[in-house]
């Protein structure tokens, strides 16, 4: 395998994944946005009219938050199942194996990029600003593409090994919807939790993208410090599990 | 000539009960001692291939040919012993690894190409060379669904050899398409050969595989029992299948070696 050729294999990979998805669908690119809509009105429809909510332009609020949460998910899922499923690249031919959950995050990427215009969309229709710290979120969103390629290489690897993984992944998504500020406040976790509240990548991630979307400012710089931290320990950690594990592929798929 | 692929004292072990793939049962196998019980898929085994020669594989399912060539291919780190292929290599071992049957014609090819490690600028001034070769001309916009298997298996092909190396390796798919298609498979391997490209083969003994290879090497239970010029390792394979020689029968190993603990 070249340097020279990895460019292009994975845009390749992540063209085909795109591709397949939306080809036998006749509503094509529309259901990206069909889960994050629904999910938004029920949870407006909940904590507005159920239970008092006062947080403003809860709609936006709701989006802020269920985007990457959802990408968070489902990228993380697919990318674990990436090299378990894809037996006829790892055994037939000389192909990084690292390169595969990477390709499974960055398709996802894709439809992550149509729901933010959803997004803004909402921020246009609520007659909001968009400010000169909107250049933050291709920041943000570069630590948690680098946070999410680390854990799945990890968890990648270590599911060609043991097939228990993706329940594993899929439980911790379930409890994680309520450790992620998406339908509550921040300013709501109590005092002694928050420090220890911004560690968790996806809810940095959410109260990042809050600051710069609802609040139009710069995301605090301790925030800040956490994700990079995060996204460094995770990355260097997942690409030791993978060298680790990687020879033992082959005998497992 | 330096030799473009080179292999020595390599082994391969085998473990049923080591690759289990739900914790239950490896925690089981754990508790019970059992999962170091295994054997040797390939035992030993050394050989050199210099630049531009070919070698065919041969020996009965099961004797380690494609242990062998996943193991110089990259794909599978021996136990034992080193592989080295310092050139760039190129492998047909199933044929279309990657093919997507909703994609069309076009994609597949890029795709294909991609993954056997070309780049954008190699397909692009390669693609009208490669479905010539297919002779797909006014199929590659649609879906590889409405492709027939054979039209599939040449576009792989047509891909495959399409691709730079200096190491290609082969595995039991010289039985491609028609017998004129077959035809030209052969000559551009021939070429691809004559150009300095190494050709390892995983095949049945036949006419094609004669000309293309020039060195022969029998793995039998993961033992390499003869190495040497192809004809002299075909016709001692062709008197073992046969079951002309007993006396053959003896000499070779009745088992793969096992191994526990």
């Amino acid at each position: 395998m070249r340097p020279s050729n990895l460019g292009f294999l994975t845009a390749e990979l992540v063209l085909k994944d795109f591709k397949v998805r939306y080809r036998n669908m006749s509503l094509g690119v529309f259901w990206s946005l069909l889960n994050p809509l629904t999910m938004m009105l029920v949870l407006t429809f909940v904590f507005t009219k159920v239970f008092q909510s006062q947080i403003p332009n809860y709609p936006l609020y709701v989006l802020c938050g269920l985007i990457p949460y959802n990408f968070f998910t489902l990228s993380w899922v697919t990318a674990t199942l990436s090299i378990a499923e894809n037996p006829a690249l790892v055994k037939r031919v000389p192909l990084q194996t690292a390169l595969l959950p990477l390709v499974a995050v960055l398709s996802n990427t894709l439809h992550l990029a149509i729901q933010l215009l959803l997004v803004l969309a909402l921020v246009l229709w609520y007659r909001l600003p968009v400010t000169w710290h909107y250049i933050w979120l291709p920041v943000i969103w570069a630590l948690e593409l680098l946070f999410i390629y680390g854990l799945s290489l990890a968890t990648s690897s270590l599911h060609v090994l043991v097939r228990d993984v993706r329940y594993v992944v899929e439980s911790i998504n379930l409890v994680l919807f309520w450790l992620v500020p998406i339908f509550y406040s921040f300013a709501m976790v109590p005092q002694q939790f928050k420090s220890l509240y911004e560690f968790n990548p996806v809810a940095a991630l959410v109260l990042a993208t809050q600051h710069v979307v609802l609040y139009h400012r710069t995301p605090p710089h301790t925030l800040m410090w956490k994700m990079t931290l995060v996204a460094a320990v995770f990355l260097l950690a997942g690409a030791w599990v993978h060298a680790r594990l990687r020879s033992r592929f082959y005998r497992y798929l | 000539m330096a030799d473009a692929v080179r292999a020595e004292n390599v082994s391969v072990i085998y473990r049923p009960r080591g690759s289990r793939k739900l914790l239950r049962q490896y925690l089981q196998d754990r508790l019970t001692g059992r999962h170091n019980e295994g054997f040797y898929a390939l035992h030993d085994v050394s050989f050199a291939v210099p630049r531009g020669e070919g070698l065919a594989v041969v020996g009965a399912n099961g004797a380690g040919k494609s242990t062998l060539l996943a193991v110089i291919a990259g794909l599978l780190e021996p136990d034992q012993g080193v592989v080295q292929v310092p050139g760039r290599l190129s492998t047909l071992m199933e044929l279309g690894s990657g093919f997507h049957p909703d994609l069309t014609g076009w994609e597949n090819l890029r795709l294909y190409a991609a993954i056997l490690g070309m780049t954008r600028r190699e397909v692009r001034d390669r693609a009208d060379a490669i479905v010539d070769f297919a002779e797909l001309q006014g199929y590659m916009d649609q879906t590889l669904r409405t492709f027939s298997s054979g039209m599939v298996l040449r576009l792989a092909f047509a891909v495959a050899v399409h691709a730079e190396c200096d190491v290609l390796l082969i595995d039991e798919i010289l039985a491609v398409g028609d017998a004129a298609f077959q035809k030209k498979c052969h000559r551009r391997l021939s070429e691809l050969r004559d150009k300095g490209c190494t050709l390892i083969c995983v095949s049945h003994i036949s006419g094609m595989l004669e000309s293309l290879c020039n060195r022969g090497l029998w793995l039998h239970h993961g033992r390499a029992v003869r190495n040497g010029p192809y004809r002299e390792v075909a016709a001692d394979y062709s008197a073992f299948i046969s079951g002309a020689d007993r006396h053959l029968w003896d000499t070779l190993p009745a088992a793969p070696v096992r191994v526990s603990g």
